[in-house]
């Protein structure tokens, strides 16, 4: 019975207003590569699914949106039912189709090369991987560089995909087309768009 | 009878908003690429800013404050339609102050202020494909663009200049986003090129009518075409505003009569009220006026 | 001296009761109600439908009435409406073999299984001016042919049994019928979008392109094989339900052209299809839409693509009348500062002419 309420429960209580909040909080983040934005009012669903998330999927899927999301989550029927009533998303096994990603485990998520990266015609249907993460005071520090970074800004996630400088790197490399990303951290955003250039902080 | 029909915040219905807002994302992410989206029917005529007013209508919050211009002025009839729409169906703040506003909705100028972090600059734009009037057709742009062969927009600038001396395109100036898409930057005057670049404000473009989004992120290069010998330059105005002496401000001209009496004014209404508030009145306008 | 204009608000408040008020016109004649326009002006009521994609006659009444009878305004007050309804699903294809028919001819047979029905047409009437009209008339109950509730086959069926002509083509295994007003279209475009944008095309616009092949541009040796209009039931498939669930019916115009046959060495030869079907009553529309439909295939055909109407993305994207109006219209609005760059530009352009005009003259008195 839990899971069934929860199924229904834990959407946003005023979901005009607070999904405008995040998607504005997502703009700033695409438009201000590395830049950590606080968000509030979030939603509530059931794990693995954390409420930063969480309150994405529900500002950007619909039926419209065709989204893959890890082990972790595929196979949490809680969180999958909650996703679809909430949202209506269509869900994919194959990465490669997907327009968003929905991941938990960033260190055991597949490589970037596994999702679409769009046509060198259409780049933009490529997918936007978003990854669930602890927060944004990491060890590790990243130095971007690029559009929307006046001159470097750092970045610092608690986890990172493997090998994700040599990745970002290829992703990079593949410019117009390629991936996205979307970190959601404790009670904040941030984002890399494909044109960010990252360097690791020299020791 | 049907029932009075009611709008949502903004107008347009959540879904609509969440597809544009997914477009946006990746307009951001590919700056000066064209991102195609469904862009909807609106209250409004295709091609009086639908673009636009689908952009704003999908970014913008209660907590916001707007700013409408269109020919650089807040009082133009279509400026004070759409600011009255966002008004009615948003119940947003509105302002004429470019300073104030969190989002300014545009057509045709970008502020004479310079534009802040934080500021979102939305363009209506008409014609999104800045290599349209050299191929009609969407397939072989699509084409080009994927392939970076912008020869062709070269070829066409550089025949203006051997058969009239100059670049001949005076608005709607072809730019290129971060050394890579040439981009239509909407029918404001080569004036207002300069300001694309490196602006902390996030530039947003909506095409209504030809159903594309594209965008500018804060600090993007944005580069004016041009040749060695034919560097890019704007418009200079050879005497200053006749209501509050700026000089190096986009200037309309006034016809006062018909015999070719005219004068030189700011289009950007609200920069020129701010400097006459400040005490910078022409000595004298009708001098001005000669 | 010189005072920016202002008072843009007021201007457009007063400019809207004035139109308000011609829209009324002579208080002292009767204003016209919605039942008198889905009534007697039943046909504009369908245009608007039909190019309004929006099958609702009372709204479509009130468009034309609140638009003082301009028909693309009327037809740009549907969409603009709409386009704000929330999308429930997409129903069956309405099957037009099972029309209750109102109307049915067909030029290739004399008579055929369910026969030749005129119906409500203003084929052969004399286009005289009827002054008793002007007055209200009382008009006769026509007669009716007794209900019929069996099939009426359609001529493309008949033809198709012995494979004169080519079947009807099915959409793509897991393929979904696409939807324009959801995706942006991107060219080439598959039929089934194709025949979404034509049927909200403008009538006029298409008109001309379909008659345009018939004078040698793109020429197709069209056949009107049948036209048929009636209503037809409009299905739901519900996932809880395991029989469709009928919404409702609707009258169409559905046109079936034969056209120019085509066969290779592997392919016996076969009659080709153009496709029109519009909501409401217009034969004239669902004929040029077949027509255009026709044309469009040449790509698909492996045609020659030599005239404006074969050529998608010319017709696609020219033929939506609320884009096209607005674009055209949107002239009105001001565009001082890009005229005040031109102007700029030309006037140094002609001081250099005329600069290098002089000093032209100069060299030549000089050496004189």
């Amino acid at each position: 019975m839990r899971a069934t309420t929860q199924v229904f429960e834990g959407g946003f209580r005023d979901t005009v207003r607070n999904s405008q909040e995040i998607f504005r909080a997502l703009m700033d983040a695409m438009a201000n590569p590395g830049r950590v934005m606080p968000v509030r009012d979030l939603v509530n669903a059931p794990a693995p699914l954390a409420p930063v998330a969480a309150s994405i999927a529900a500002t950007l899927f619909d039926h419209d949106a065709t989204v893959w999301s890890d082990k972790a989550i595929a196979g949490s029927e809680a969180a999958i039912g909650w996703l679809k009533f909430h949202t209506g998303l269509e869900l994919t096994t194959n990465p490669s189709d997907a327009q968003f990603a929905l991941i938990s485990d960033a260190e055991t998520m597949p490589s970037f090369e596994a999702f679409a990266k769009g046509t060198s015609e259409y780049p933009d249907r490529s997918t936007t991987l978003i990854l669930q993460i602890d927060g944004f005071d990491g060890a590790g520090e990243l130095r971007l560089e690029g559009p929307g970074i006046k001159d470097i800004q750092t970045f610092a996630p608690s986890q990172l995909p493997k090998m994700f400088i040599d990745q970002w790197a290829a992703n990079r490399g593949a410019f117009p087309r390629g991936i996205d990303l979307i970190f959601a951290g404790k009670g904040a955003l941030a984002a890399l768009p494909r044109t960010t250039r990252i360097s690791k902080r020299e020791a | 009878m049907t029932e009075l029909a009611t709008y949502n915040f903004a107008y347009l219905d959540e879904q609509t908003k969440r597809m544009i807002r997914r477009a946006i994302l990746k307009a951001i992410a590919i700056p000066g690429y064209q991102v195609p989206f469904a862009s909807r029917e609106m209250p409004m005529p295709y091609g009086w800013g639908t673009g636009g007013v689908q952009v704003t209508a999908a970014v913008i919050g209660p907590d916001d404050t707007l700013k409408v211009i269109d020919q650089g002025a807040d009082d133009t009839t279509n400026a004070v339609s759409i600011r009255a729409f966002f008004q009615k169906t948003a119940n947003v703040r509105v302002t004429t102050k470019t300073t104030e506003a969190t989002i300014i909705q545009t057509r045709h100028r970008i502020p004479e202020a310079a534009l802040q972090a934080g500021q979102t600059l939305v363009y209506q734009v008409p014609i999104p494909e800045p290599l349209r009037f050299l191929e009609p057709r969407e397939t072989e742009t699509r084409k080009m663009h994927a392939l970076e062969e912008y020869g062709l927009m070269h070829v066409k600038l550089y025949e203006d200049i051997a058969r009239h001396g100059h670049i001949a395109t005076t608005y709607a100036y072809p730019v290129k986003v971060e050394g890579r898409y040439v981009m239509d930057p909407s029918p404001t005057p080569k004036f207002d090129n300069p300001k694309m670049h490196n602006s902390p404000a996030l530039q947003l473009f909506g095409a209504g009518r030809e159903k594309r989004i594209y965008a500018i992120p804060p600090y993007t290069e944005v580069v004016s075409l041009d040749f060695e010998d034919h560097p890019f330059e704007i418009q200079t105005f050879s005497q200053p505003c006749a209501l509050c002496g700026a000089k190096g401000s986009y200037l309309d001209e006034v016809i006062l009569d018909d015999k070719g009496g005219s004068m030189f004014v700011c289009s950007d209404t609200d920069f020129c009220e701010d400097r006459q508030a400040e005490g910078q009145l022409s000595a004298n306008p009708a001098e001005a006026a000669e | 001296m010189y005072v920016a204009v202002k008072g843009g608000e007021a201007a457009i408040r007063n400019a809207h009761k004035l139109l308000a008020d011609r829209r009324r016109g002579d208080r002292s004649v009767p204003a016209i109600g919605l039942e008198q326009i889905v009534e007697q002006l039943a046909l504009a009521v369908d245009r608007v439908m039909a190019e309004g994609s929006l099958y609702d006659t009372e709204l479509a009444a009130l468009a034309v009435k609140q638009a003082r009878g301009d028909m693309i305004e009327a037809i740009f007050l549907v969409r603009a409406y709409r386009t704000t309804l929330p999308r429930f699903g997409y129903t069956k294809p309405v099957e037009t073999s099972l029309m209750a028919i109102e109307r049915r001819i067909s030029a290739t047979f004399k008579d055929l299984p369910g026969g030749q029905l005129l119906g409500p047409t203003f084929d052969y009437t004399h286009r005289l001016l009827d002054p008793e009209l002007a007055g209200d008339v009382a008009v006769e109950v026509p007669e009716r042919r007794v209900e019929s509730h069996e099939q009426t086959p359609r001529v493309t069926d008949i033809l198709g049994h012995d494979g004169m002509i080519e079947s009807d083509g099915d959409m793509p295994e897991g393929a979904d019928t696409g939807d324009l007003t959801r995706e942006p279209l991107s060219f080439p475009l598959e039929r089934d979008l194709r025949l979404q944008a034509l049927a909200r095309g403008d009538e006029g616009f298409l008109l001309g392109l379909a008659y345009s092949t018939q004078r040698g541009y793109a020429r197709s040796h069209p056949f009107a094989g049948e036209i048929r209009i009636g209503e037809v039931e409009v299905e739901l498939e519900v996932a809880e339900l395991d029989f469709p669930l009928t919404l409702g019916r609707i009258r169409v115009t559905e046109c079936q052209m034969v056209n120019q046959f085509k066969g290779s060495s592997s392919e016996p030869p076969q009659f080709t299809r153009g496709y029109g079907l519009v909501f409401g009553q217009s034969e004239r529309k669902s004929m040029s839409m077949a027509l255009c439909d026709r044309a469009l295939r040449a790509r698909e055909l492996g045609e020659d693509i030599t005239a404006a109407a074969q050529d998608e993305e010319f017709v696609i994207s020219h033929s939506d009348n609320v884009q096209s109006t607005g674009f055209v219209e949107h002239l009105k609005l001001p565009h001082y500062v890009d005229f005040q760059a031109e102007l700029d530009l030309i006037r140094r352009m002609r001081s250099e002419h005329e600069r290098r005009h002089t000093e032209n003259n100069g060299t030549q008195e000089a050496a004189e």
